[in-house]
């Protein structure tokens, strides 16, 4: 039966904090194949397209016949834990303090067996289902769970390892001006945060939401600018030591492309909010949320980047601000390796068009703020890395991954 | 005509017998700027971003690049910055004689009847009340609203609501009658921008930058510290910055009064 | 599929010169420096010079960036036979198989065989971060740090699937320690009672301290070479009866109840003529004392899913009704490496040379070895075995 988490208490100031370390992350490229679907919550093993085997681990030629052609597939994630361990001493430093921790074998159906950390609520014989998760080392495992869900599963330490689950975490918001910002406030103070931190800027230019706003339980407005270092600064110094998710909303879209367009004004907005207004948060946050990566229950566990699907393919009708979440992207693939040695992820959740009032003309299929603010939610309870939300950002990513030219020409049209 | 003793002018300054108020906000990031309709092109904000700080980027020194509008916090307005006054000569703040940089003031103190109303209009009556008190205003005279808006919390000193902004400012009538009746040197207040805050439903709408520089006559804003100014005497120095073919500038505002003891 | 061809004897093929370089728990000299302690005690034994060795096989886990052939210049050897073997714990027996039919086909002469390890303080860590890349990609994020995890899971599922005990696993690693009493270098010194082994601290259950071997630094070797060039050195031989060898058998099982051996144990018994009961003593590949029993079936002693039995009606002491592990095994003594993969093997031709550094088995003119290793993944790949035979 898993504990269910107890809120924690203040963290005693006088106490050094414990730094965090990494389990083995060290991966062979095809492994990585594992990685790249525990990025997007998919459970995927290379499938021999000329013998049909199911392979694990991962390899360079089929154990059956030899043939190369074994690409990485979704499969059947359900097995039999067929035995199980509970390690009492280990020599790796991340698992020596973590003891005891539970691996087992589980014989999937799909074929091969697996060696994967057990959640506490599976038992030996029983069914499991698999799931491959990213660990503090950024590298896939797997992981077995309960055949059905439990009473508070998600608060299992292996589990809560590997994921950002905000219940009893601290979050901050950079915006609440924009309705994403107040729909991501809503979503963290239902979900169970400890306290939602949500930044505004220029307090002497009032908004509609902002009564709304300062009524959800649990939410603290603070001051604070993206555009503007010191602000972000200063915010960091006082709140730092206590944000354990920065979910970035701080957003700057205008329709216009880059040559069919009058003017620097609007693009300078756009790099600065968007992608200096990263930088900053990132060097004003990225420190201390590295530092406390295994800092207790309610470590800090997340840099979450709200991103157009069109950082990874240019929309020429919203060109220029296409480009500036581009440098966003790049520069959270850049925080990535940056805040790995704290274990702390960068999520980098994908939309399209949003029901905002920038995109007003823009057809449907929208995506709205709450459906954005509850894919947050999911994404940071899962612990994946790279979400896709909506049609049309599932859409691109479909296109992109089969032919980038021919997206690039189709968006155009 | 005895040429005038500058030198005495300077130790006069430097005693203190020459009085110098600095009616200049200072240069920061939180102070509120003007807002336009979204769809239009902003001011920039003031931002400033540390180059080194007796640091590993630069040991021995401290310094910052800075970036804003040329109409962020206290600033002037020259003529080219209005359609009115876009092709009139010398209308730049690089191209304006330097001698227009220096001119005494007229500071009309509405600060009362502006106490608990924003939508408090300037009008004609308004002045010639004050010029029964105070004389008339000569010919090359700043007008100066003292309005006491500078004293207030930003949010205040903004005064945004869902239909704009509300601050004091001159009716239409009153700005025309200024540059046509009283041939003024210019026009500032204290709050952001000269016009009236909600000046977009004159008509002309913004008579204070239409009528102004459309006579090749100057603003300033965000003024502050009105309130040491006597109604007349004091005389301004507002030099803004020589930017190429500069729309306006952030400056440092100084009032000469006569010395004493306040 | 049958074996399409008899398998070749290997008569006129002997081993001589047992050498072990005394273990160390620690050592702050390299793995170079112990092979070349091995080298040294061959050719001092064996009255040769290092010229005279013209067939080298070496197995080393800690001997990186060389390779069989940088050793080559460091020792001043100039061989016309080389291999490098890392097959960790069946590495001797393999080294054997290879330098034999090098030997009987004339391609050396004198081949010396030598599996050594150093151990530095972080010489564990160093080595099970590259030891496959199965282990790297699949083994090591789960936390066990070592293979501790995945022999406690074989353990595990052994014990439920044929009713062994902790209680059985102790009895063979009580019989190993007093085995190992008589050897100086052992690194386990004192008895092991059955409270103390039932006891001991748990590493993963249902693996405790004393079912897992202590890394040392350590070196055994031996020569291989023909009848007549062991005589006219005077040096006591040992005869080569038959061998069998094999990776990854199996694949199917879901988890490992047996090894390779099972594949090939009949091939062995009839290329030797002999049958289990004809053999004086048994040394097997003692990672895991799961894995001895695992040997006890496989090698044809019992029938699968009857070693608890088989134990628990046996004596396994030198002077015992099944004389096993004879100078105590890797369990006691430690295991050096690569070492361990040629433990048994120097062992049992000291018993046969009739010449063992701890208690003798009496009267020994047959013997088992047994060698098994590399956990790529969740179980050991390789497993091959040797009959040797009193000259």
């Amino acid at each position: 039966m898993t504990e269910p988490l107890v809120r924690p208490k203040r963290k005693n100031p006088l106490k050094r904090t414990r730094l965090p370390l990494s389990p083995q992350g060290v991966r062979s490229r095809t492994a990585h194949g594992i990685t790249a679907a525990a990025a997007e919550g998919r459970f995927a093993l290379q499938v021999c397209l000329d013998c049909s085997a199911v392979i694990y681990p991962p390899r360079d030629a089929c154990p059956s016949c030899l043939s190369a052609r074994i690409p990485f597939r979704d499969v059947d994630n359900g097995g039999v834990l067929v035995a199980e361990t509970t390690v009492q001493t280990s020599t790796d430093p991340y698992f020596r303090e973590r003891m005891p921790w539970r691996v087992g074998t589980v014989k999937l159906d799909a074929g091969p067996p697996i060696v994967a950390h057990l959640h506490g609520d599976t038992l030996e014989g029983q069914r499991v289902r698999m799931q491959f998760k990213l660990d503090r080392s950024g590298s896939a495992v797997a992981l077995a769970l309960p055949d059905k869900d439990t009473p508070n599963m998600a608060e299992d330490p292996h589990l809560r390892e590997m994921t950002c689950d905000p219940t009893f975490r601290r979050v901050l918001v950079t915006d609440g001006r924009t309705v994403v910002g107040q729909a991501m406030a809503k979503a963290f103070s239902d979900a169970g945060a400890g306290i939602v931190f949500v930044g505004l800027a220029d307090p002497w230019k009032p908004f509609p939401g902002f009564d709304a706003l300062k009524a959800i339980e649990r939410v603290e407005i603070v001051p604070l600018d993206v555009t503007d270092t010191e602000s972000v600064t200063e915010q960091a110094e006082q709140n730092g030591a206590r944000i354990d998710i920065v979910v970035n909303t701080a957003e700057h879209v205008r329709a216009g492309g880059v040559v069919d367009r009058h003017g620097l004004t609007v693009a300078r907005e756009q790099i600065d909010i968007r992608y200096l207004g990263l930088m900053r948060l990132a060097q004003a946050f990225g420190p201390v949320l590295r530092f406390r990566g295994a800092d207790g229950v309610n470590s800090a566990a997340a840099f979450v980047n709200l991103l157009s699907v069109h950082a990874l393919m240019n929309w020429p009708a919203y060109g220029s601000y296409s480009a500036a979440e581009a440098a966003c992207l790049s520069a959270a693939q850049c925080m990535r390796t940056e805040l790995r040695p704290g274990g702390v992820k960068v999520v980098n959740v994908f939309f399209g068009p949003l029901e905002t009032e920038w995109f007003q003309t823009v057809p449907p299929p929208k995506v709205t703020p709450a459906a954005l603010a509850a894919a947050v939610i999911r994404a940071l309870k899962q612990g994946v890395e790279d979400v896709f939300v909506g049609d049309i950002a599932e859409d691109i990513r479909a296109r992109l991954a089969v032919n980038p030219k021919a997206l690039e020409r189709e968006m155009a049209g | 005509m005895t040429p005038i003793d500058l030198m005495a002018f300077a130790r006069a300054v430097s005693s203190g017998d020459v009085r110098v108020v600095d009616l200049t906000q200072t240069l920061s990031q939180e102070f509120p700027t003007i807002v336009l309709p979204p769809e239009l092109g902003q001011c920039a904000p003031f931002r400033i971003e540390e180059v080194s700080r007796y640091d590993e980027r630069g040991p021995a020194w401290y310094w910052n690049n800075i970036s804003m509008g040329e109409h962020t916090g206290t600033h002037f307005d020259a003529p080219v910055h209005w359609i009115s006054g876009k092709g009139l000569p010398n209308n730049a703040v690089d191209t304006i004689e330097v001698r227009q940089f220096i001119a005494p003031a007229c500071v009309l103190d509405c600060s009362a009847a502006c106490a608990n109303n924003p939508d408090f209009a300037l009008t004609i009556p308004f002045v010639e009340e004050w010029e029964a008190r105070h004389g008339k205003i000569e010919p090359g005279n700043w007008v100066l609203l003292r309005t006491d808006w500078s004293k207030k919390t930003y949010p205040d000193y903004a005064g945004l609501r869902d239909d704009g902004a509300h601050t004091p400012g001159p009716e239409p009538a009153v700005v025309k009658w200024f540059v046509e009746q009283r041939d003024v040197h210019g026009f500032g207040t204290e709050t952001i921008g000269t016009d009236f805050g909600q000046g977009h439903h004159f008509n002309p709408p913004y008579p204070a930058h239409f009528y102004m520089h459309g006579k090749g006559r100057f603003g300033l804003q965000c003024l502050t510290n009105l309130d040491l100014l006597p109604p007349k005497g004091a005389v301004i120095i507002a030099a803004p910055l020589k930017i190429k073919n500069g729309s306006g500038s952030p400056l440092r505002v100084l009032a000469l009064l006569p010395g004493g003891s306040t | 599929m049958a074996s399409s061809a008899i398998r070749k004897s290997y008569d006129g093929v002997v081993l001589c010169a047992p050498v072990t370089v005394p273990y160390r728990r620690y050592s702050i000299n390299s793995a170079h420096w112990w092979i070349g302690r091995a080298l040294h005690a061959l050719v001092k034994q064996a009255k040769i010079t290092p010229q005279d060795i013209d067939g080298f096989a070496v197995s080393s886990f800690t001997v990186a960036p060389d390779t069989a052939v940088g050793l080559t210049q460091h020792f001043g050897l100039s061989p016309r036979w080389l291999d490098h073997i890392p097959f960790g714990g069946a590495s001797g027996i393999v080294a054997l198989r290879r330098a034999a039919r090098a030997v009987q086909a004339g391609d050396a002469d004198i081949v010396a065989c030598v599996g050594a390890d150093t151990n530095h303080v972080d010489s564990f860590r160093k080595t099970l971060s590259t030891f496959s890349r199965f282990a790297q990609d699949a083994v090591y994020p789960y936390g066990s740090g070592g293979a501790n995890a995945s022999f406690a899971l074989i353990t595990k599922n052994y014990m439920k699937m044929y009713g062994a005990k902790r209680e059985d696993f102790g009895k063979l690693c009580i019989a190993q320690r007093d085995n190992a009493l008589s050897i100086p270098y052992a690194m386990m010194k004192k008895k092991l009672t059955l409270d103390e082994y039932m006891a001991a601290r748990p590493i993963a259950d249902p693996i405790h301290l004393f079912d897992c071997v202590m890394p040392c630094a350590g070196a055994e070797a031996l020569l291989v070479c023909r009848e007549d060039t062991a005589k006219s050195l005077g040096l006591p031989f040992v005869r080569v009866v038959s061998t069998i060898e094999r990776h990854n058998a199996f694949t199917n099982d879901p988890m490992q109840v047996r090894g390779g051996w099972a594949l090939d144990i009949d091939e062995l018994w009839s290329a030797a003529g002999l049958t289990p009961a004809d053999v004086d003593f048994v040394e097997t590949y003692d990672d895991y004392p799961v894995i001895v029993m695992m040997q006890l079936e496989d090698l044809g002693f019992c029938k699968k899913g009857e070693g608890p039995d088989f134990v628990r009606s046996h004596d396994f002491a030198n002077g015992g009704t099944f004389p096993h592990n004879t100078s105590g095994g890797q369990l006691s003594v430690g295991q050096a490496g690569a070492g361990g993969g040629f433990l048994g093997l120097v062992e049992a031709m000291r018993q046969l040379i009739g010449e063992p550094i701890g208690s003798a088995v009496a009267d020994a003119k047959t013997g088992l070895v047994s060698g098994f290793g590399m956990i790529n993944y969740d179980r050991g790949l390789s497993s091959c075995a040797a009959i040797l035979a009193r000259a």
